[in-house]
């Protein structure tokens, strides 16, 4: 099952640079992936990995260097042109119609003119072939995230390509969905076909990629067997220093502590087809403590921040507090006011408004809490007082941009969310809501994150984080509490916590009555 | 084969949104010489009579003041809502109402003089204009319907309310039946800036001062901030506290303020009273001078020269060489048919397929076939 790596090459890359404005995004980027490999390329965000991507699948023009595929010089100047060649790519984020069926959303992409009919058919036997079962005929808005990312890889391997490339594939899947994936891939190899793998899970790497390529500042800083290194020496080379390992003090007499944020009885219609109901929802939040909501994606983790934040209002004033006061009926202003402070899941379009440069992106969700900094008499806007703590914001963070005060847009997502996250712990706020803190991000710039998040906690905040990301919550988390279909469990303390009891619970068994349901199941 | 193809650029480009409405002029200048010699005309002289001759004395600035001050007024005013994403498309009946309502004082109490009456009957237009304004907002905010349709639909009800009026219970008794108000009285009109040189009156210093106004309100100031920030991304504004629907009313009051200012200034300075017909389209003819002027109120003050110069040279034109002056709307019209499509470069750059692949022949074995959608 190991590669061939003394066969031929299917594709090669040769001093490939792309430079946009001042920055190189990518400096001579030398790539080798033979017939028959899982390719990991790692490297922090703002490395130059997407940058590369897009060039191999032709959504971007290199400057410079050459692309050899099969040993024959190529230009690549559109994704359909890649597609001709044989390349295919599986996004991070899914471009799918959830009114469609699967077939439907599979037969756009093709574009050849068959019947749907026949798409469904061979897209159905496919998802067999691979193990990947799929019903071509069901609504994509009824599928989960992870089934939804099946549809992508099946719509890819209906183009029988040679190379699939795959951006951050499991930051969505629980971690037995993620196990079948990687069955996927192996065979897949087997077949001789070849995977370019990013992915900044260093244990996935290490588990199932045959060759690794490590990139930093836009170079290629080493090729390695990812087999033969430790996840801390991957983390070591992509970072060029040692990642810090996450450190959480415990905390000291919880018992007692003030709840700062209290979630009563929390219940909220669908607002649309598609989105998930709330069902009586409690949870209290003490200073000092940071607790972790888990749940495969879908199960009504945004209705509950859009409904914590104050996006949506609440019929019952009381079913949200903070600090002690009746919040339900506030707005996301008001409840700014009372001390809290919210990162959303999205960050372009939710968290910033991406044709906006970062210090207007400061004011976004500051313009009331810091009103008497950054806004004067009149309403006049103190653009040098904002421009001057959104510096101190990306110094603090380490944001890393091409111009002093670049538009959101222009940011990779790690940077941004570093910004983003940035911009609320400036305010030391005293309840922390976050979505999907570290989506995407980094080794290196994730851990700067989760513990920024829980020295606020230690410093008397209370701190909400809701992640589809199981390590990262076992690593921050006092207290685990899952959300499933709309309903949240009680918070488990973290020393009796196991990812076995928070999967069963993420998969929709009531605690307590575990083993019933998986005998039904 | 060669054939054009658009390019989706990765930043918005800054030289072709500065360039964009100059080059939509030169197009404009390109197809309107076509025009003119398909009339029969040469396109030379008909340029020179259409654009230089208008302007070339100065009581003939003081027309083209008169011409651009309710245009510019009433554009700053759009260049807010679309700004925000907002589609008020009806000023010019916000335009009328503003006219009705300020004129409502000098047709009614007549006998009401001095120097209290003139900022009374601004105000009153521009609470006309407002409250015309309000109703799309109101049908948007309640019922979710298109702002487009509504506010459109409502320039026709305007019109035909002041027809009536004018015919009905404001006519002027000693008016001989024509359809028309008393005229206003002294104390009912808009003084002019310098009576020896021509007639250009207040109005224009009110497009000017708004524009200036607006400028700081967009760039310098935390609603403006609310505007921009609802308009690009609504859901982020969401997330910042703004709210839509105060918005959706802040700015169609806001531009219906001005609209209604544009009219009561147009009918108590031009005009002196009201009649069926009191605006060449001023109303619509702004849209175009705010997309002329990129939405920046500096910027439409220029586009609104412009624009009131197609007016100027449309009457000119008519009574020199016998045109339609129906030739001001064909301008108008291209105009911004023309920016609208060049504001295509500022986020797409042309490439022309076909060369790039001869050039290159030897790497050309791919067969470019790439659709929007994949570029995005």
């Amino acid at each position: 099952m190991s590669a061939n790596h003394d066969g031929a090459n299917l594709l090669e890359v040769r001093g490939l640079t792309k430079i946009f404005g001042t920055l190189t995004a990518c400096d001579h980027i030398d790539l080798n992936i033979a017939k028959g490999e899982i390719h990991a390329l790692l490297g922090e965000n703002g490395a130059g990995k997407s940058t590369l991507v897009k060039m191999l699948f032709g959504s971007l023009e290199p400057n410079s260097g050459e692309i050899f595929w099969n040993g024959q010089a190529v230009r690549i100047t559109s994704p359909g042109a890649a597609k001709k060649l044989g390349i295919g790519m599986v996004f991070q984020h899914f471009s799918l119609f959830e009114a469609l069926t699967a077939a439907e959303n599979i037969a756009l992409s093709l574009d050849d003119g068959s019947p749907i009919s026949s798409i469904a058919a061979k897209a159905r036997a496919l998802s067999y072939s691979y193990g990947l079962p799929l019903d071509p005929d069901s609504l994509v808005g009824d599928l989960s995230v992870g089934e939804r990312q099946r549809i992508e890889i099946i719509r890819c391997l209906l183009q029988t390509p040679q190379l699939i490339i795959m951006d951050e594939p499991t930051s969505v899947l629980t971690p037995q969905e993620a196990d079948k994936l990687f069955e996927t891939l192996e065979r897949l190899r087997a077949e001789g076909k070849s995977i370019l793998y990013i992915s900044h899970r260093l244990e996935e790497v290490k588990r199932i990629c045959d060759r690794a390529t490590v990139l930093r500042h836009g170079k290629v800083v080493g090729h390695c067997n990812p087999r033969e290194e430790t996840a801390a020496s991957l983390a070591r080379m992509m970072v060029g220093n040692e990642v810090q390992a996450v450190v959480r003090a415990p905390v000291e007499g919880i018992e007692t502590a003030q709840p700062l944020l209290e979630i009563r009885g929390l219940s909220r219609k669908p607002a649309t087809p598609f989105s998930i109901p709330l069902r009586n929802i409690t949870l209290n939040v003490r200073a000092g403590e940071v607790i972790g909501i888990a749940g495969v994606a879908g199960n009504g983790q945004g209705e509950f921040f859009e409904s914590v934040s104050g996006e949506v209002l609440q019929q019952d004033a009381a079913s949200v507090r903070i600090r002690g006061k009746d919040a339900g009926g506030l707005t996301i202003t008001g409840r700014r006011l009372l001390g809290a402070a919210f990162v959303p899941e999205e960050r372009l379009g939710h968290g910033a408004a991406p044709r906006m440069k970062l210090s207007e992106n400061l004011l976004l969700s500051r313009h009331a809490t810091d009103g008497k900094v950054f806004v004067g008499t009149g309403g006049m806007v103190k653009s040098g007082a904002v421009y001057a703590a959104s510096q101190r914001i990306i110094e603090a963070m380490d944001v890393r941009k091409s111009a002093p005060d670049p538009e959101a847009a222009a940011l990779s997502g790690g940077n941004l969310q570093k910004f983003i996250v940035g911009r609320e712990l400036d305010r030391r706020p005293s309840v922390m809501v976050v979505n999907q803190p570290t989506w995407g991000v980094d080794a290196g710039a994730a851990a700067n994150i989760r513990q920024a998040l829980i020295e606020l906690s230690r410093s008397g905040s209370a701190v909400l984080v809701i992640s589809q990301d199981l390590d990262e919550l076992f690593e921050m988390s006092d207290a685990i509490a899952v959300m499933h279909n709309g309903e949240l469990s009680k918070p488990m303390p973290i020393a009796e916590a196991t990812f076995e009891k928070v999967g069963l619970l993420m998969g929709g068994a009531e605690p307590g009555h575990a083993e019933h349901t998986l005998e039904t199941a | 084969m060669m054939r054009l193809e658009l390019v989706k650029r990765p930043q918005r480009s800054a030289l072709f949104s500065a360039l964009s409405p100059f080059i939509a002029f030169a197009l404009t200048i390109i197809a309107g010489a076509i025009m003119f010699a398909l009339l029969g005309v040469n396109p030379l002289t008909a340029f020179r009579i259409y654009f230089i001759e208008p302007i070339s004395q100065v009581w003939q600035l003081h027309e083209l003041a008169i011409k651009a001050a309710p245009l510019i007024l009433i554009a700053v005013g759009l260049s807010v809502c679309y700004k925000a994403n907002i589609w008020n498309i009806g000023a010019e009946g916000q335009f009328v109402f503003g006219a009705i309502f300020g004129s409502a004082i000098p047709v009614l109490f007549p006998q009401f003089e001095g120097p209290l009456v003139l900022p009374l009957m601004l105000l009153l237009g521009m609470v006309g204009g407002a409250a015309y304004a309000a109703i799309p907002a109101l049908l948007k905010t309640r019922f979710n319907t298109n702002e487009i349709l509504t506010s459109l639909m409502l320039v026709y009800v305007a019109q035909l309310f002041l027809d009536w009026l004018v015919r009905g219970p404001w006519r002027d008794p000693q008016g001989h039946g024509f359809p028309q108000t008393i005229q206003f009285g002294d104390s009912s009109v808009l003084p002019e800036l310098m009576p020896d040189a021509g007639r250009a009156n207040w109005g224009f210093v009110f497009a000017l001062v708004a524009a200036v106004l607006i400028w700081i309100l967009m760039s310098r100031m935390l609603k403006g901030f609310e505007v921009r920030v609802l308009g690009s991304s609504p859901r982020a504004g969401r997330f910042a506290g703004f709210g839509l629907n105060r918005m959706v009313f802040f700015a169609f009051l806001l531009s219906g303020a001005l609209a209604g200012l544009a009219g009561i200034s147009e009918v108590s300075g031009a005009i002196g009273q009201l009649q069926p017909v009191i605006s060449p389209g001023y109303g619509f003819t702004a849209i175009i001078v705010a997309f002329l002027g990129r939405l920046n109120p500096l910027g439409i003050i220029a586009a609104g020269l412009v624009l009131a110069l197609t007016y100027l040279g449309g009457e000119a034109v008519q009574s020199a060489l016998g045109i339609s002056d129906k030739v001001a709307r064909v301008f108008q019209g291209m105009l911004l048919f023309f920016v609208l499509g060049c504001d295509t470069l500022i986020h797409y750059r042309i490439r022309l397929i076909g060369l790039a692949l001869t050039k290159q022949e030897g790497a050309a074995k791919l067969e470019a076939t790439p659709k929007l959608k994949e570029a995005r």
